[in-house]
C-alpha cells in the first residue's frame, strides 16, 4: 500500500486529489486528507438536514397556536434538530474536517498515526449517522436530545434505543478522532517543532481529543444503562423500580457539559490562525492562548451540575457548582483580551476569513457573557429551561462553532481544493450569516426572560412578536449558510487556481503545494521558527490595500 | 424576590453590556486604525505577562460579586419560612393537581393570597416536571419519587401564567395554568366555598384504615415508633446515621421502609408502594406532620386563619 502510494506520489503534478481515481480510491483510502474529504460531505449533509428541521421548528413557532404540525411531530423535530446538530455535525465538524486535513499538514507529518482507525472513525461516523436517518424515517423519537428519565426509559414510545445506539456509534468515532490526535501530536512533530512553537488550531485540537477521549466513554455507558433499563427494567433512574432520575442527569452531563468545549475548543483554534495571518502579527500571549485551551479542557469536567440548579440538587452542591462556572469564564476571557490585543499595530485586511473571525469574536462574547447570568444562582433559577438558554447556547455552539468553521473553511480552502472561492460573495454571505444569526438568536434572550419556556409546541400570544422576529432572521440566516455550499461548489471548477501559500501565511500547511501530494511534504520539514513569524514573512503585493 | 432577581439582572445586564461595548469597540477601532496600509508593516508584540494576569483577575473578581449575590437570592429561594402556608401539588401528564391544607383541591390552578408565604410541596405521578411561574422569576423541578419544594409569596392580585418547564411528553406545551392571587378577604370566601375535610383529617382516617396505628402507638410503644412530635427531628438509625424527619425521610418510610430504619426498630413494616396514591400520601405525611401536637381524638387541631394584610411585610414581589 505504501510502495504503491508513493510511486504514485512520484508522478510530477500529482496531489491527493487527483491521485487515484474511481469509488474504491476514496472509501478505502487511509489519506487523512482523503478522509477530511469525506467528513466534509457527510457533515455536510447532516448539517443541512439538521438545518431543515430548524426551519421546521421556526415555521411552526410563527403562530401562537400549534398549527402547521402535531405537537408529537413538532417534538420529534425539535429532538432530531438536536440530535443530528450535536452529535452528527457540531462535535465533529471542525476536528474530523478542518482536523483531520490539517493536523499532520501543521506539525510537519505524512499522515496521522492511525490512518486505518481515522478511516474507522469515519465510517462509524456513517453507521452512526444511517442509523439515525433509519430512526427517524421509522418512527422518530420524541425526548429532546438529552434523553432525561424516567421519560426516556419507562414513558415514551418512541425509538430510543435506536437513537442512543446512533449516539453511542458516534461516539467512538470520536473517542478514535481524539485518540489518533493526541498520538499523532506527540509522536510525529516535525524536527525542531517543539511544543511552543506549535500553531494554536493544534494546541486547541489537542485540548478537544483529551476531552473526546475522557468524556465520550461516560455518555456511552449512559446510553447502556439507560437501554438496560427500558429493556430489562432494572432500576437505575426510574424511581417506580427503586432508581434515581438525577443520577442521569448528572452522568449526562458530565459529557454533554465539556462537549460544548469539545465543539467551541477546536473553532477557538482556527481563529486564532486567522487573526495572526489577517493582520500579519505574532499572537499576542501565545502561552496564555493554548494554556487557556488545556484549563477548559480540565475546568470543563467541574462544572456539570450547573445545568442542575432546579433538579433538586441540595443547595451546597448548586453553590459550589456555581462558583466553578465562574472559573471556567476566565480562560474563555483570556482568549478573546489577547486576539484583541492582537490587532494592536498589526497590519489588518478584511478579506472573509477575517470578517468570520471578527464575527466569532463578536459572537462569541455575547454568548459567553449571557454564559454568566445562568451561572448566576439567583438568575439561571428564572431562566432555565426557557429560550433564554436556547439562545445563549446557540450563540455559543452555532454563531461561535459556525463561524470558526466558516472562517477556516475559507482560509483553508485554496489548500484543500487549490481553487480560491469567490471573495465578493463570500463577504456578502459572511454579512447574511452575521446579520442573521444576530436577528434570529437576539429576540429568545428576551422570550426567556419574559417566560417562554423552550420545547412548547404551543404558546401565549403575547409572545409572538418576538417569534415572528426570530423566524424572519432564520430566513436570513439560511441565505447566509447556503450561498457558501454554492459558490464553494462553483469554485471547484471555476474559481481561480490557488498558489501554494495564497495568503502569505505562516506554519508549514502553508509550504506545501495546493492541494498536498499524498504524502504532504516532498522532504520532511524541519522547523527553526516560532509559530507566527510574521515579521518574517512579507504580505501578498496584490493584497496591500484592502478595504 | 422578583424584584431582587430583576436588580440582580440589571447588574448583570449592565457589566456584560459594558464588557460587550468595550470589547467591539476595541475591535472596530483597532480594526480600522490598523487596517493595511502600503508600506506600514505590523508591529510585533509578544504579549504581557501583566496585562494576561489583570484581564484573568480583575474579571473573576467581578464575577465573584454575581456569584455571591446570585447565591444570596438563591438561599432565600431554597429556604421556606417557618410561616408559610403549606400546599401539595401532585404533577402528572399533563396537568397539576393541587390540594390545600383546608381539604379545598384544584386542578391547572393555585388560589393563594396576597401577602403570605406560601410553600408547596411537589411531587410527580410519572416523569420529570418543572413548576415555573415566569411574573415570580421561580421554577423547581418536580420530581417522581420525592418531594421537592417551592416558596413564595404574592404582593399584587391578579392572574398570572403557570408553566412546565421540563420537557414532559406530547403536551408538554398544554401543562399550563394560572396562579390567581387574591385578596385575603376574597380568598377567604373562595376558600369557604368549597368543600373541605382538612387534609390531616384525611391522613388521619387513612392512618387507621391502612392499619398504621396498630404498630404507631400513642399510648404505648408499638412495633413502629411513636410518631409524636417527630416531624422535623433527627432521628437515630440503626446504622448510626442521624437524619431529619422531613416531608421526604416521612414519604420515604411509607414507600420504602427498609431503607432508614429506626434505631432499636425491627424492618419489619411492608411497603405501601403501589398501595397508596400520590394523593393519600400526601394526606398521610400532613397527618404526621400535625402531630408535633399529641392527637386529640378529633379533627380539632387549629388551622391557621387567612392571615391578615400586613402592609409593612409587603416587599415587592
Amino acid at each position: 500500500m505504501a510502495t504503491e502510494a508513493m510511486a504514485a506520489n512520484q508522478a510530477p503534478g500529482s496531489n491527493y486529489l487527483t491521485n487515484g481515481h474511481g469509488i474504491k480510491s476514496w472509501l478505502l483510502t487511509t489519506d487523512h486528507k482523503r478522509i477530511a474529504i469525506l467528513y466534509l460531505i457527510s457533515v455536510s449533509i447532516f448539517f443541512f438536514l439538521g438545518g431543515l428541521f430548524a426551519m421546521f421548528i421556526r415555521l411552526e413557532l410563527l403562530t401562537p397556536q400549534g398549527d402547521l404540525m402535531q405537537a408529537d411531530t413538532y417534538n420529534k423535530v425539535f429532538t432530531m434538530h438536536g440530535m443530528i446538530m450535536v452529535f452528527f455535525f457540531l462535535i465533529p465538524v471542525v476536528p474530523a474536517v478542518l482536523g483531520n486535513f490539517l493536523v499532520p499538514l501543521m506539525i510537519g507529518a505524512k499522515d496521522l498515526a492511525f490512518p486505518r482507525i481515522n478511516l474507522l472513525s469515519w465510517y462509524l461516523y456513517v453507521i452512526g449517522g444511517t442509523l439515525i436517518l433509519h430512526c427517524m424515517l421509522t418512527g422518530g423519537v420524541d425526548t429532546g436530545w438529552t434523553f432525561y428519565t424516567p421519560f426516556s426509559t419507562a414513558f415514551t414510545n418512541t425509538k430510543i434505543i435506536e437513537a442512543g445506539l446512533a449516539a453511542f456509534i458516534a461516539g467512538f468515532s470520536s473517542i478514535f478522532t481524539g485518540l489518533n490526535f493526541i498520538v499523532t501530536i506527540h509522536r510525529m512533530r516535525a524536527p525542531g517543532l517543539t511544543w511552543d512553537r506549535l500553531p494554536l488550531f493544534i494546541w486547541a485540537n489537542y485540548a478537544t481529543s483529551l476531552i473526546m477521549i475522557l468524556g465520550t466513554p461516560v455518555v456511552a455507558i449512559t446510553i447502556v444503562l439507560v437501554a438496560v433499563e427500558r429493556l430489562f427494567h432494572l432500576g437505575i433512574f426510574d424511581p417506580k423500580l427503586g432508581g434515581d432520575p438525577i443520577l442521569f442527569q448528572h452522568l449526562f452531563w458530565f459529557y454533554s457539559h465539556p462537549a460544548v468545549y469539545i465543539m467551541i475548543l477546536p473553532s477557538m483554534g482556527v481563529i486564532s490562525e486567522l487573526i495572526t495571518c489577517f493582520s500579519r502579527k505574532r499572537v499576542f500571549g501565545y502561552k496564555f492562548i493554548a494554556l487557556s485551551s488545556v484549563a477548559i479542557a480540565v475546568i470543563g469536567f467541574l462544572v456539570w451540575a450547573h445545568h442542575m440548579f432546579v433538579a433538586g440538587i441540595s443547595l451546597y452542591a448548586a453553590m459550589i457548582f456555581s462558583f466553578l462556572t465562574f472559573f471556567v469564564g476566565v480562560p474563555s476571557a483570556i482568549k478573546v483580551f489577547n486576539w484583541t490585543a492582537t490587532l494592536y499595530r498589526g497590519s489588518i485586511s478584511y478579506a472573509t476569513p477575517m470578517l468570520y473571525a471578527f464575527g466569532f469574536i463578536g459572537l462569541f462574547t455575547i454568548g459567553g457573557l449571557t454564559g454568566l447570568f445562568l451561572a448566576t444562582l439567583g438568575i439561571d433559577v428564572h431562566v432555565t429551561d426557557t429560550y433564554f438558554v436556547v439562545a445563549h447556547f446557540h450563540y455559543v455552539m452555532v454563531g461561535g462553532v459556525l463561524m470558526g468553521y466558516l472562517g477556516g473553511m475559507h482560509f483553508w480552502w485554496p489548500k484543500i481544493s487549490g481553487r480560491m472561492y469567490p471573495e465578493g460573495w463570500a463577504k456578502l454571505s459572511a454579512l447574511l450569516v452575521f446579520v442573521g444569526f444576530n436577528l434570529t438568536f437576539f429576540p429568545q434572550f428576551i422570550l426567556g426572560y419574559v417566560g417562554m419556556p423552550r420545547r412548547y409546541w404551543q404558546y401565549p400570544p403575547e409572545f409572538q412578536v418576538l417569534n415572528v422576529l426570530s423566524t424572519a432572521g432564520a430566513s436570513v440566516l439560511a441565505v447566509g449558510y447556503l450561498l457558501p455550499m454554492i459558490y464553494f461548489l462553483w469554485s471547484l471548477r471555476y474559481g481561480p487556481i490557488a498558489e501554494a501559500n495564497p495568503w502569505n501565511a505562516a506554519g508549514l500547511e502553508w509550504k506545501t503545494s495546493s492541494p498536498p501530494p499524498t504524502f504532504n511534504f516532498d522532504e520532511t520539514p524541519v522547523v527553526t521558527w516560532e509559530a507566527y513569524n510574521y515579521d518574517e514573512i512579507p504580505p501578498k503585493e496584490m493584497e496591500v490595500p484592502v478595504g | 424576590m422578583s424584584g431582587q432577581v430583576d436588580a440582580l439582572y440589571i447588574y448583570l445586564l449592565l457589566v456584560s453590556g459594558v464588557m460587550t461595548a468595550l470589547i467591539f469597540i476595541a475591535v472596530t477601532v483597532l480594526a480600522i486604525k490598523y487596517r493595511r496600509r502600503a508600506g506600514v508593516d505590523a508591529h510585533q508584540i509578544e504579549g504581557s505577562t501583566i496585562l494576561e494576569i489583570s484581564w484573568s483577575i480583575i474579571p473573576f473578581g467581578v464575577m465573584l460579586t454575581f456569584f455571591i449575590w446570585g447565591a444570596v437570592i438563591y438561599f432565600q429561594e431554597r429556604t421556606p419560612p417557618a410561616d408559610a402556608t403549606e400546599v401539595y401539588v401532585v404533577a402528572k401528564q399533563w396537568m397539576w393537581k393541587v390540594e390545600h391544607m383546608e381539604g379545598q383541591r384544584e386542578i391547572n390552578e393555585l388560589h393563594v393570597p396576597t401577602g403570605q408565604n406560601v410553600k408547596l410541596i411537589m411531587t410527580s405521578q410519572d416523569v420529570i416536571h418543572s413548576f415555573f411561574v415566569p411574573a415570580f422569576r421561580i421554577k423547581q423541578d418536580v420530581l417522581p419519587g420525592r418531594y421537592t419544594t417551592l416558596w413564595f409569596k404574592a404582593t399584587q392580585p391578579g392572574t398570572y401564567h403557570l408553566f412546565c418547564a421540563e420537557y414532559c411528553g406530547t403536551m408538554h406545551s398544554g401543562m399550563g395554568g394560572s396562579i390567581v392571587v387574591m385578596e385575603p378577604q376574597d380568598y377567604a370566601q373562595w376558600m369557604a366555598g368549597g368543600p373541605s375535610a382538612p387534609l390531616q383529617d384525611t391522613g388521619k382516617q387513612l392512618f387507621s384504615s391502612l392499619g398504621c396505628a396498630t404498630c404507631h402507638r400513642f399510648d404505648v410503644q408499638g412495633r413502629g415508633p411513636n410518631l409524636t412530635g417527630v416531624y422535623n427531628k433527627p432521628v437515630l438509625l440503626e446504622d448510626g446515621r442521624t437524619v431529619t424527619a422531613d416531608e421526604n425521610y416521612v414519604r420515604e418510610s411509607i414507600l420504602n421502609p427498609t431503607a432508614k430504619i429506626v434505631n432499636g426498630f425491627k424492618p419489619v413494616m411492608p411497603t405501601f408502594q403501589g398501595i397508596v396514591s400520590d394523593e393519600q400520601l400526601n394526606a398521610l405525611v400532613a397527618y404526621v406532620k400535625s402531630l408535633n401536637q399529641p392527637p386529640t381524638g378529633t379533627a380539632g387541631l387549629p388551622t391557621q386563619p387567612a392571615a391578615p394584610a400586613e402592609p409593612q411585610k409587603m416587599q415587592v414581589q
